[in-house]
């Protein structure tokens, strides 16, 4: 590690003191103030915090503090397409914790041209309440391949 | 030799394009864009990450998607496409000369639209010593192989420059499984946004070594690993701050440098930012020819390449449909300069000789800056000898991000034409003492 690594934001967990709980610190990423939120937990379960720009970034440190969620976006393999890829996403964000358990998934799951840009690949995904869909229209084209196997 | 005529001809179907595109024909011009790739889309067809179109759409798409939602709005309209087609001259005049399966193509337009994009600066540009081995890419490149054609180039990473695509690489490469040990940037802060520091690098543990570059690519068939060290403040690297990493492979996220080829065959301006100079209608010197999107400026965001191309768009349907606008070598011209904090600044001249219809069909200037380093707590100012026009309070200014606002025509009408509008920062604190 070098010591111009930038900082990473800190979990601090403050023993006794006062009445914090816990405390860490988020960088907004909700728009590009990038605003640096500390959130404070407090006994009793509720968050305190300071450094917001606004209500949209008091949701996102909430939910960073208490669950981070992401959206996942990557591909799985089509046949029949000119391409061997299909790019997939989450329809909506999902438990940071669970990304590479769907990747995994994602990495065994195989489809076939046509698909269309919106069409659900895996509905309800390890049970997250959130589909994978494409996001790409592929038609059937098996001439102009770009690559024509993938590796097993 | 096929010859072909149009109202407007857009040059690239990318984002910019294609929101040009579907502006013009909205407006009632006949409208052909011609694409070097098979595709429309441009870069967004790899970029297979979400947070495109928030702004636009109000959703975090992928790029594919942000794509298809144009690519399924052009096939609503009149609007034509060559595709696989590339320019390979263009004259003041507007015509074009491209060339595609069927041969050489002339067409003949009344107005252009620029929206080729950008590269990516490679090894080369950048100078790194050492051999040529394999293993040596652009992240874009590596990323068109992980994204569309199905492989992965290599099983190590160190990744050089922390731009947008660098730092979504080595989330994506962690992803498919492979060790990204070092995101490595000269500067000593983060080239690319926030959010991606922060989604696609420490979410990983990704370590990024600021005030660093790479001195040497080892290995002379395939790269066997990269030494960086840590630079002085002109940007030497200091002896004895060496780290080598055993890795097979080196990524460029370097930068971008906007595609101008055919532009300067028109004879078209170049300024600061490599792209072309324009004014506050996003036309060029040459009357007719505009410019919008990455090959006019490298933008952060794809909802603001919208914005500036639908400008663009709509600008070329009024020039061909209803006035010839104004352009930057007219004695009523204006010039824009950046001053002291600003790296640069668009549009290059405003026109201060334009009808009232105009003015207000046109709307308020729109102006766009990058700050040269991070900043805080200044006034950003625009302003022409003593008289201010725009002034704004920010708490932070990052090169990243993209600064644009808004001033009305109105407070332009008064200025001396040979007064530049001096675009600047001014520090909170020199102020006060």
């Amino acid at each position: 590690m070098s010591e111009n690594q930038e900082e990473t934001e800190g979990e601090v967990i403050q023993e006794n003191a006062g009445e914090v709980v816990q405390e860490k610190k988020v960088i907004c990423v909700i728009c590009p103030n990038s605003c640096e939120i500390t959130v404070k937990q407090m006994p009793d379960g509720t968050l305190l915090m300071e450094g917001q720009g606004c209500k949209r970034g008091e949701q996102y440190a909430s939910d960073e503090f208490l669950a981070p969620k992401r959206t996942l976006a990557t591909t799985v393999r089509i046949h029949d397409a000119f391409i061997p890829l299909l790019p997939v996403r989450t329809s909506v964000p999902v438990s940071k914790e669970k990304l590479n358990e769907i990747l995994d998934l994602l990495a065994r799951i195989e489809v076939t041209a046509p698909i269309t840009c919106g069409d659900v690949i895996v509905e309800n995904v390890l049970g997250l309440e959130a589909n994978v869909i494409a996001t790409r229209t592929l038609g059937v084209d098996t001439c102009t391949k770009i690559a024509c196997e993938l590796p097993a | 030799m096929k010859q072909v005529e149009t109202d407007i001809a857009i040059l690239g179907g990318g984002p910019a394009g294609l929101a040009a595109a579907v502006e013009a024909n909205t407006a009632g011009c006949r409208v052909l864009i011609i694409e070097r790739d098979d595709q429309l889309g441009g870069i967004l067809q790899q970029c297979i990450h979400p947070g495109f179109g928030l702004h636009e759409f109000k959703e975090e798409l992928a790029g594919p998607e942000y794509a298809q939602r144009y690519i399924d709005m052009l096939e609503q309209t009149s609007i034509e496409v060559m595709k696989g087609t590339m320019v390979l001259d263009m004259t003041p005049k507007k015509e074009i000369y491209a060339i595609n399966e069927d041969g050489v193509v002339k067409v003949a337009a009344k107005a252009i639209v620029l929206s080729m994009g950008c590269r990516e600066r490679t090894r080369g540009a950048i100078k790194i010593p050492g051999f040529r081995p394999t293993g040596v890419y652009t992240a874009g490149t590596a990323q068109r192989f992980v994204n569309i054609e199905g492989f992965m180039p290599g099983t190590r990473f160190v990744i050089l420059g922390s731009g947008d695509i660098g730092m979504i690489m080595a989330r994506r490469l962690t992803w498919e499984g492979a060790k990204v040990d070092a995101v490595v940037e000269i500067l000593p802060y983060p080239s690319g946004l926030v959010r991606n520091k922060v989604q696609c690098l420490d979410d990983y543990g990704i370590p990024l070594y600021l005030s660093h570059t790479v001195v040497r690519v080892h290995g002379k068939d395939r790269v066997t690993g990269i030494t960086i060290a840590k630079v002085d403040e002109k940007w030497k690297p200091i002896p004895g701050t060496e780290i080598f990493f055993n890795c097979d492979t080196l990524l460029l996220s370097v930068g971008l440098i906007p595609e101008n080829e055919a532009s300067k065959k028109a004879g078209v301006k170049l300024g600061r930012t490599n792209g072309p100079e324009v004014n506050q209608f996003l036309q060029t010197n040459v009357d007719g020819i505009f410019a919008c999107g990455n090959v006019l400026q490298v933008h952060d965001l794809v909802d603001n390449v919208a914005i500036e191309a639908k400008k663009a768009g709509r600008m070329a349907a009024i020039s061909v449909l209803e006035y010839k606008l104004p352009n930057i070598t007219a004695p009523d011209a204006v010039a824009v300069v950046p001053g002291e904090g600003v790296g640069y600044v668009l549009p290059t001249k405003v026109n201060l000789d334009v009808p009232e219809e105009l003015a207000s069909e046109t709307g308020p200037v729109k102006v766009s800056l990058r700050v040269k380093q991070p900043v805080e707590e200044v006034d950003l100012v625009a302003r022409s000898g003593e008289t201010v026009i725009y002034k704004k309070y920010l708490k932070h200014a990052r090169p990243s991000e993209m600064i644009i606002f808004e001033v009305d025509f109105a407070k332009f009408q008064d200025l001396q034409i040979e007064t530049p509008i001096e675009v600047l920062l001014i520090s909170r604190e020199a102020k006060d003492e």
